[in-house]
């Protein structure tokens, strides 16, 4: 009598549930990795949307202050014309010098009285021409008028300056104390930021604006779409409906599979060396940028235009060709108003691509620091992503909460530009 | 401005042509019989004349916008006479330049004379001259081309054919803009990157281990010889690349395994959209949530710890990169995964496997060359992504390991090089072109491998 041992004898019946008992361990731990990379993932996206957020809605609102101004007619309009050229060059910066005398008479050194003056913006004097030029009735009156404060007091009131004392402090223990008492006069207000969405850029981050930049980009995207568009279907109906399978339009396929992948910057060095050096075109200009953002975008704008085109079935060609259409009467007439929705769609998902693009746009100078709000193609510009670049490289702290603000602004438009395709997608979806 | 103008005229008068096209044909046929003698209907006449006079003004325009400037230049340097002979081409250009902004009423770099002021002059009335002279020619040619076409109608005249000829042309035309657009990438990072390896030697920009671009303005500056050696700059992008897919690859190809094999469909369709928000995000909002947002948590916690960490260290612009890339790992695995064959986990769940021992040993193997490939395409991405490590990556070329300190990748070097003005032949911005040409040569090289290893894999189980 042997013992045998055979390898093939089951486990005794403790054991075999032991290691069971580990399979399954192992199967929910396999299935917890998976849902904490998804709730990683979408952590990420909240805590980006959260900082983002966070830092943005306090760019909504300015800081004002009150001033008593009196608009002295012996000042601006000495001769009592109201002519508006007049008007335009008076002192305003006066008025409010004087304002600020009448106010806090007890300051007399030159010093302070400057560190009062900069408690408002730069920009105030010209708030004051420009209500004096849209109403000539205010001269010669006094009027509680609220003038935009200097992006420091801006800070101070909404709590993000440290108050720390010392010489490097932005604002000075003097101020501090005329501000207080602003406040509790009422005359420290925080009021809706309007200028944030009307003006162009600016050094100073009480007045700077993303209006200059929406304008540029909207030049830009409408030469991107203008090229990119019609080129784009007219190559995907080619490719689809037309051309033979031969080596050529293999190229062509293969050629705008790889366009699709190729860094955007790289689209930016041949917009510089092609269109800036060799061709002259100016820089900085939303033709330009456009130009460069249509060739990034037209291989996008082909794969969704050939897939649309390949869903429409062959039928309708059959049905309409059987009915002695010709084949360009076939294609013009039925398969590209079928789809068209599809086109539509990936087009627009490839527009939203280009009006986030920034970095082929900075090849090209559309950095270049901007204040005019650009009319035309060819006026010097910058773009929405641009300007978030140019603002989160400055270094005053007011200008923190604008470029997140901005980013709120760009990605307003992407949900509007996704919600837009997909909707096109839901009202025109065919099923055949 | 004016080429705007003059396309608009020419779009009027081809609409016209339209018409005038149409309303010939519906004439030639006025005598009772209708449409039905014509042999294409009349839109195609109309059509045809529109063509005519469209095509060739257009022709004229790009030809006219292409000769112009240079035209311009040689007519206004003529009136100077042999006060241009014998000049050096940049004395020329500058010369040149000064006219220009003379006409333009500018400053200029010296005391205009008698010559220069005529120069200027003659050069300020051709330049107002020339657009309406373009803008009288193209229309001429436009009417030209109209009046041609239509004289060309009869009722047997087959205009659909001849417009359905010119159209599928211009589709042609069209289809190889995606072609010309490669080769001019290609030509013009080649010619500039050839003229930067005049100046630098090849073998110094691959294999040098200092880059310093700044070049000296003056000889006896200190401290800017200028090297080239590239090196530094392609260890930095390979570190943060690197970071970059140890966040995007288990994170992305996890949640692409939940949401293939495990999540229930109404799961899938609300966390899939959600997942991909993440790669609509513009690069912008992630370079700026880095640098202001991440870079500053991760070095208080650095100091912390007592760890010394830059604050634009390599970790952090690599973590927020690997946050943009998960999207693109997830959803093509997401895509490989679903189309490896329910037979396979069939067989394998008969053979006793449970869920997750049938995903590591059957479908992952099945999948991996797909999964390979998607990983070969979030590594192009990384490579080539521009904003995030221009906002939150350093420019100083350090070659290092360490992902605390700062390091700088071939992406950013570019942008630093070229932003703002600079003269357009010196070794620095000829050098942003040759990191151009190898930034395409590698993310084109992983791009095909990428799509070969995709089809191949597709073709298997088709």
């Amino acid at each position: 009598m042997t013992e045998t041992t055979a390898p093939s004898r089951p486990a005794p019946r403790a054991k075999r549930s032991g290691r069971l008992a580990r399979r399954y361990a192992a199967e929910r731990r396999f299935r917890a990795y998976g849902i904490a990379a998804i709730a990683l993932s979408i952590t990420f996206l909240l805590l980006l949307f959260g900082s983002i957020l966070n830092q943005a809605w306090s760019a909504l609102q300015q800081t004002r202050i009150g001033l008593d101004i009196h608009f002295d007619a012996a000042l601006l309009d000495p001769d009592g014309t109201r002519d508006p050229a007049i008007l335009a060059k008076a002192d305003y910066g006066a008025l409010v010098k004087k304002a600020w005398r009448e106010r806090f008479p007890e300051v007399r050194k030159r010093r302070d009285k400057r560190a009062l003056r900069r408690l408002l913006s730069v920009g105030a004097p010209y708030e004051l021409a420009a209500m004096a030029s849209a109403d000539p009735g205010l001269i010669g009156t006094t009027q509680r008028v609220w003038l935009t404060a200097s992006d420091d007091v801006d800070m101070w009131l909404k709590g993000k300056l440290a108050e720390g004392g010392g010489k490097r402090a932005k604002i000075g223990a003097k101020a501090l104390g005329w501000l207080t008492m602003l406040r509790d006069e009422g005359r420290l207000e925080r009021q809706f930021n309007s200028a944030f969405f009307t003006a162009g850029d600016s050094r100073e981050p009480e007045l700077a604006g993303v209006w200059g930049a929406v304008a540029g980009s909207f030049f830009t995207l409408v030469v991107c779409l203008g090229l990119a568009f019609p080129f784009g279907v007219m190559t995907a109906v080619y490719l689809q409906e037309f051309a033979p399978r031969n080596r050529w339009t293999d190229l062509i396929e293969v050629n705008t599979n790889n366009l699709a992948a190729v860094p955007s910057i790289v689209f930016g060095l041949l917009g510089l060396a092609v269109l800036l050096n060799f061709a002259g075109l100016p820089r900085s200009a939303p033709l330009v940028g456009g130009i460069v953002l249509a060739l990034m975008t037209l291989p996008t704008i082909i794969i969704a235009g050939r897939a649309a085109l390949q869903a429409v079935p062959p039928s309708i060609r059959e049905a309409a060709l059987g009915v002695g259409a010709s084949e360009m009467q076939v294609v013009l007439h039925h398969v590209l108003p079928l789809a068209m929705p599809g086109i539509l769609t990936g087009t627009i998902l490839g527009a939203a691509r280009a009006l986030g693009e920034t970095a082929p746009l900075l090849m090209i100078g559309m950095v270049a620091f901007i204040v005019d709000i650009p009319a035309d193609f060819t006026d010097p510009a910058t773009a929405l992503p641009v300007q978030i670049y140019l603002w989160a490289d400055a270094p005053e702290r007011a200008f923190a909460e604008r470029t997140a603000a901005a980013i709120l602004v760009l990605l307003g438009f992407l949900v509007c530009m996704n919600l837009a395709a997909v909707m096109l997608r839901r009202a025109f979806e065919q099923r055949w | 401005m004016s080429a705007f103008v003059v396309t608009a005229v020419i779009l009027g008068l081809a609409a016209l042509g339209y018409h005038l096209g149409r309303g010939r044909a519906r004439g030639l046929v006025s005598n009772g019989s209708g449409t039905a003698r014509l042999h294409s209907l009349p839109g195609y006449h109309g059509g045809y004349v529109a063509l005519w006079c469209a095509l060739p003004a257009f022709g004229l325009l790009a030809l006219w916008l292409a000769l112009e400037p240079a035209a311009l230049r040689y007519q206004t340097l003529s009136t100077l006479g042999d006060q241009v002979d014998g000049l050096a081409p940049e004395r020329v250009e500058l010369l040149y330049n000064d006219i220009r902004n003379l006409a333009a009423g500018t400053a200029t770099s010296r005391a205009p004379d008698a010559g220069l002021k005529a120069a200027a002059d003659s050069h300020a009335r051709l330049e107002a001259l020339l657009p309406w002279a373009l803008l009288v020619v193209a229309s001429l040619l436009a009417v030209a081309g109209l009046l041609y076409g239509r004289r060309r109608l009869t009722p047997a005249f087959r205009a659909r054919n001849a417009v359905e000829r010119s159209l599928r042309w211009i589709l042609i035309a069209s289809s190889t803009i995606a072609v010309l657009t490669t080769i001019g990438i290609v030509l013009s990072l080649l010619f500039e990157a050839l003229r930067f390896f005049d100046k630098v030697p090849l073998a110094e920009f691959l294999f040098g281990l200092e880059w310093s671009p700044q070049t000296a303005l003056r000889a006896d500056q200190v401290g800017s010889s200028g090297s080239f050696g590239a090196v530094p700059i392609f260890a930095g992008t390979a570190l943060i690349s690197l970071i970059a897919m140890l966040v995007a690859v288990p994170v992305g190809l996890f949640s692409a395994i939940y949401l293939a094999e495990y999540a229930k469909r109404r799961v899938r369709d609300v966390v899939k959209p959600v997942l991909e928000i993440l790669a609509g995000i513009p690069t912008v909002v992630y370079g700026f949530f880095a640098a202001l947002t991440v870079a500053p948590q991760v070095r208080g916690f650095g100091e912390a710890v007592g760890l010394d960490v830059s604050s634009e260290s390599a970790l952090v612009a690599g973590v927020v990169m690997g946050i943009m890339i998960i999207p693109f790992v997830s959803s093509l695995s997401d895509d490989v995964i679903t189309a490896v064959p329910r037979s396979l986990r069939e067989g394998s769940y008969g053979l006793g496997a449970t869920q997750s021992e049938t995903i590591r040993q059957v479908v992952l193997p099945a999948a991996l060359p797909g999964i390979v490939g998607s990983i070969l395409l979030a590594v192009s991405r990384a490579i080539g992504e521009t904003m995030i490590v221009v906002m939150a990556a350093g420019l100083a070329a350090n070659l290092t390991a360490n992902p605390f300190q700062a390091v700088t990748t071939v992406t950013v070097q570019i942008v630093t090089l070229l932003i703002g003005d600079q003269e357009f032949d010196s070794p620095k911005t000829l050098a942003a072109f040759a990191l151009g040409l190898v930034l395409f040569a590698i993310t084109l090289v992983l791009n095909i491998v990428a799509l070969v290893i995709v089809r191949k894999y597709r073709e298997e189980y088709d």
